[in-house]
């Protein structure tokens, strides 16, 4: 049981920490469905369904969004998270 | 063609005919012909943390290469990525596609939370395969209703448009 779950982080409400210098990048894909990515968003995340679709938007319209920051170890947490629901993720560096 | 996935009180149910659950097993046959199983090192703690031996290299196959993204732009950072965390999220997807095969069937099937939520990773990384394949864009579903029916590629459009349709309805099932 569980071996296939997301490992559920919790974490502060306030997603974007300016002082942690990492990023996590969801991209667009024309295959992902916009009721899906939310959904993940909302699983992954721990976000309410309305920024949820704030940053589905966001992926969808601007073919990108920053979904989480921190250090680079929570990064790739969420990053790994992210492709084990088939999203194409990246960690990046804040600039 | 069914219904789609609607919440019970246990979870989710769908409705599927023998032709609709075969065809959902293979393809998810497919995916685990592809996706093979992680390779880890001896040491049983890279075992344990699923860190592989080497650095697998990015794939070849288009479709594991959009299963299996890089996490970096650098190919350096994105092969220790891949180091760490492939051999896990094969694992993970070989799963997910397991518990689907062992539940898809005709007539209706009862889906816990848990084996929803392979389900909805399973159907994900379907349709990741055929939209890979078929080169799908995001104007998909008006270009198979502009399509004629004699054209070889609409069956496997049609079937991606109902794996799409299974997912939303179990994503909408699931909220």
């Amino acid at each position: 049981m569980g071996s296939t779950a997301p490992m559920e982080v919790e974490r502060p409400a306030i997603d974007v920490r300016p002082d942690l210098p990492w990023l996590t990048i969801v991209w667009n894909d024309p295959v992902n469905l916009m009721s899906y990515v939310t959904y993940v968003f909302q699983s992954v995340f721990g976000f309410p369904r309305e920024k949820a679709e704030k940053l589905m938007l966001d992926v969808h319209y601007k073919g990108k969004a920053v979904v989480s920051s921190g250090t680079r170890e929570e990064m790739e947490r969420d990053v790994q998270i992210l492709h084990s629901y088939g999203l194409w993720a990246t960690v990046q560096r804040d600039s | 063609m069914s219904t789609g996935f609607r919440a019970t009180k246990t979870g989710v149910a769908i409705k599927l005919d023998e032709a609709e659950a075969s065809v959902l097993r293979s393809l998810v046959g497919l995916v685990l012909g592809l996706v093979e199983p992680g390779t880890t090192g001896d040491d049983p703690l890279e075992r344990a943390l699923g860190i592989g031996v080497a650095t697998p290299p990015v794939p070849a196959d288009p479709v594991l290469a959009r299963l299996f993204p890089s996490a970096y732009e650098d190919d350096k950072d994105a092969g220790e990525f891949r180091r760490y965390t492939e051999a896990s999220l094969r694992d993970g997807k070989r799963a997910d596609a397991v518990t689907l095969l062992d539940t898809a069937t005709g007539g209706r099937v009862d889906l816990t939370p848990e084996q929803a939520q392979a389900w909805l990773r399973a159907l994900n990384d379907v349709r990741l395969m055929l939209g890979v394949r078929l080169e799908v864009t995001e104007e998909v579903h008006e270009e198979i209703a502009a399509m004629s029916e004699e054209d070889p590629r609409y069956p496997a459009f049609v079937t991606y448009d109902w794996l799409t349709y299974l997912q939303d309805t179990l994503v909408r099932a699931l909220w």
